[in-house]
């Protein structure tokens, strides 16, 4: 049985290049890039040219990027940071209810410490609305958090406009952009943010890796105490070989974005046309017009998500609800209960599928079949 | 009869050792054993701390070192409406409830028996003490080899078509060897502690949990004569025979719940073990099942449990109009109790069972006893 990978949401496979790129690294610099001497000035070359491409892909400056453990990391640096920074200026931040839980639970920890959070509602197209932002907004807003695309439904959202209105605000900007990085061209000379995470195995770069975009002049407090790395905003030894692979995938992605972005397009239309095919009865989640293109979150009427992603498993799909487990039982969604209520089947018969390195049309196409195969007898 | 490889079973995997131990005989045997654990109960306390969180932590790593897919599926909602709705209203009536049994009629081979099907498998398989034996078409239950494990107490509920689909991989072992098989594999369970209780109360005080759920109302502790000995928490604490948590001092054999009065919610109470009140010498039960699927028709001898790992009694069992059963004890028993499941056997194999309803003396219903 082969086993079919459609979770790139989740995480996606290693680029080999990006392996090919790591291994020399393990293998002869080893470097500590705060050493002064030829072995740390080795390893610390590395970094300088890792930071410099990482930078350039989003149009910022060299000293405006901190590597980080990974996207939650950067989020939680980004939130709590600038909280704790300007907690001086007010205690108000606004966020959303669609937000990936490393928004919501650093959220939710400065709420228990007594700052105010309003977390924004979406419509059924699965996108926040940018007069929400402009009447939640307050004199003591200190910080603004809402994702470039959810993580879910693939929803983009509203950021540019949303970033227009915050432009004279005190409040700072951030966004989780560690969805739409992969497939998104983001400049920061035309977007006025502050903020942005991404993460290094949403690009099929090495796990535990990612960086916060932190624009000049944005104030921030540092959460890890030790050394003086990433300018002082994020002290222990960087993961030189893990940001090492993470600059390759970068690279490979500014050298074939366009190509990715339409065959992945062409996998999602593969696979909703055959779905259609067999005349499986579906619909999509979300607005279609606002979705990326490796993402799409489907409703299947008459089934439960947990024995449909079981029998996806035990038939070789690998697909996701998208949403938190616990005890490894699914939990109806959040993003879903905030698009159509928490009534609604679709919170709870609802599977994401997202495409990527990973697969080809022949494998797309044959996912669609099993699951149209299983999703017919389960809904019976 | 399809080739094991070909064999679908899924295993009902709870983080405890027989379930690990039935998953791990049943690969050795060469089925394909996907596991998947139930979470039936949140029990998610102050600090977030969920003993279901632990528990699949162990499913996960024995399914690991099998080699076999996890997964989970969530009951709650049914558990919460078949399991322990029953529960409370049990004990609002005074009666005294077995939700072990319920579980495992209304979850484990009903809810999760389904769910199982559903993934295409042939079997659902249990770590419980009990074996399944075909006998000219007929799936017959028999008692687990250890007699002390056995838990077909448990299990009187389940029908023919349930037991067709069922497989006790541990039925044939003694608990000692099933511990010693984990401990040989080296299984992340093998030295775990066995849950005690049941699973929605875990090691929590009874009373306690019980008090979240249903309004305590003290009342009177009095002799059948009507003399007040003391003060009772509310009846449901309590349960016929009982001697613990009395607090009834003095001369004398100790004291022991005998009856409780529901309406005029009087907790009443007798000396000595033997104490005439709590013997009975029949009762009348109701929701039989008949595990080999076909109800008595006619009086029949058979032994029987009135309460779980109690030695068998001689009992004649005998049906009534109106679908109930009359069971007729060879000696009187002590401290039978509404609610509990009345378990009938035919040497190793079960018959069946029924909850319970009322306490016979003399033919006459014994009033005061739940």
């Amino acid at each position: 049985m082969e086993s079919i990978y459609l979770d790139h949401a989740a995480t996606t496979p290693v680029h080999p290049g990006v392996i090919e790129a790591m291994l020399p690294v393990y293998q002869e610099v080893y470097g500590n890039p705060s050493s002064v001497h030829q072995f740390g000035r080795k390893a610390r070359r590395i970094l300088d040219e890792a930071r410099r491409t990482t930078a350039a892909s989003i149009g910022a400056n060299e000293k405006e990027i901190v590597f980080t453990s990974g996207g939650t990391e950067a989020d939680n640096l980004a939130i709590i940071g600038s909280a704790m920074a300007n907690q001086g200026k007010g205690k108000h931040i606004i966020t959303t209810q669609i937000e990936h839980h490393a928004t919501l639970h650093a959220v939710e920890s400065l709420e228990a410490e007594g700052f105010e959070i309003t977390y924004l509602p979406v419509d059924e197209t699965g996108a926040v609305k940018v007069s929400d932002v402009e009447a939640a907004l307050r004199e003591d807003t200190i910080l603004v958090s809402i994702m470039m695309v959810n993580n879910e439904t693939g929803i983009i959202q509203p950021i540019a406009e949303i970033a227009a209105i915050l432009k004279d605000h005190q409040a700072s900007f951030h966004s989780d952009i560690v969805q739409a990085y992969g497939l998104m061209e983001v400049d920061v000379q035309k977007l006025p943010i502050d903020l942005l995470a991404v993460s290094g195995h949403k690009i099929n770069g090495p796990k535990g890796v990612g960086f916060l975009y932190v624009r000049e002049g944005t104030k921030l407090t540092s959460l890890q105490h030790g050394g003086e790395q990433e300018r002082k905003r994020r002290a222990g030894t960087e993961n030189v070989p893990a940001i090492k692979g993470f600059e390759e995938a970068i690279k490979i992605l500014r050298d074939n974005r366009n190509e990715y972005k339409a065959s992945y397009h062409r996998y999602k239309q593969l696979f909703l046309d055959t779905l259609k095919e067999e005349e499986v009865q579906f619909t999509v989640n979300g607005a279609e017009d606002k979705m990326m293109e490796s993402i799409v979150n489907i409703s299947f009427p008459g089934t439960n998500v947990e024995t449909m992603l079981t029998n996806f498993d035990l038939s070789g799909v690998a697909a996701s609800s998208g949403s938190a487990c616990t005890a490894g039982s699914v939990e109806p969604s959040h993003v879903l209960s905030a698009m159509y209520g928490s009534e609604d089947e679709r919170t709870t018969n609802s599977i994401r599928f997202s495409f990527g390195l990973a697969n080809n049309e022949e494998n797309v196409e044959q996912a669609a079949r099993k699951v149209s195969q299983i999703v017919d007898r389960l809904s019976e | 009869m399809k080739e094991p490889k070909d064999t679908r079973v899924v295993v009902g995997m709870s983080g405890g050792v027989d379930s690990s131990v039935a998953a791990l005989l049943l690969k050795q045997q060469g089925y394909d054993v996907v596991g998947i654990f139930m979470k039936n109960w949140d029990d998610t306390d102050e600090n977030g701390v969920c003993t279901a969180t632990e528990d699949y932590e162990d499913v996960i790593r024995v399914c690991n070192q099998l080699d076999i897919p996890y997964y989970a599926v969530n009951f709650e909602k049914q558990y919460w409406d078949k399991v322990f709705t029953y529960f409370l209203e049990e004990y609002k009536k005074g009666r005294t409830p077995n939700p072990d049994v319920m579980c495992n009629k209304e979850i484990k081979f009903k809810a999760f028996l389904d769910h199982a099907m559903s993934l295409g498998a042939d079997y659902l398989a249990t770590g419980h003490y009990a074996q399944v034996r075909e006998n000219d078409g007929v799936h017959e239950m028999l008692r687990g080899v250890d007699n002390n494990k056995d838990q077909t107490y448990f299990l009187n509920q389940l029908s023919q078509d349930v037991l067709a689909k069922v497989m006790f991989p541990l039925g044939h072992l003694e608990k000692k060897e099933v511990r010693q098989i984990a401990e040989e594999n080296d299984l992340a369970t093998a030295k775990k502690k066995d849950s005690t209780g049941i699973c929605f109360i875990g090691e929590r005080n009874f009373k306690e949990f019980l008090s979240e759920y249903l309004p305590a109302q003290p009342g009177n502790m009095e002799t059948l004569d009507g003399e007040v000995k003391g003060k009772h928490d509310g009846l449901m604490y309590y349960t016929l025979g009982q001697r613990q948590g009395l607090g009834i001092g003095g001369a004398g054999d100790p004291w022991f719940v005998v009856g409780k009065n529901v309406e005029d919610n009087i907790l009443y109470v007798g000396q000595g073990f033997h104490h005439d009140a709590l013997y009975s010498d029949g009762l009348i039960a109701s929701e039989a099942n008949w595990t080999k699927g076909n109800a008595p028709s006619e009086p029949f001898h058979a032994t029987a449990k009135f309460r779980y790992r109690q030695q068998d009694s001689g009992v004649t069992v005998e049906p009534l109009a109106d679908g109930r059963f009359k069971v007729t004890f060879d000696e009187p028993e002590r401290a039978i109790t509404p609610g509990q499941a009345v378990v009938f056997y035919d040497d190793q194999v079960c018959l069946g069972g029924a909850t319970i309803d009322t306490v016979l003396k003399e033919e006459e219903a014994v009033t005061y006893v739940g």
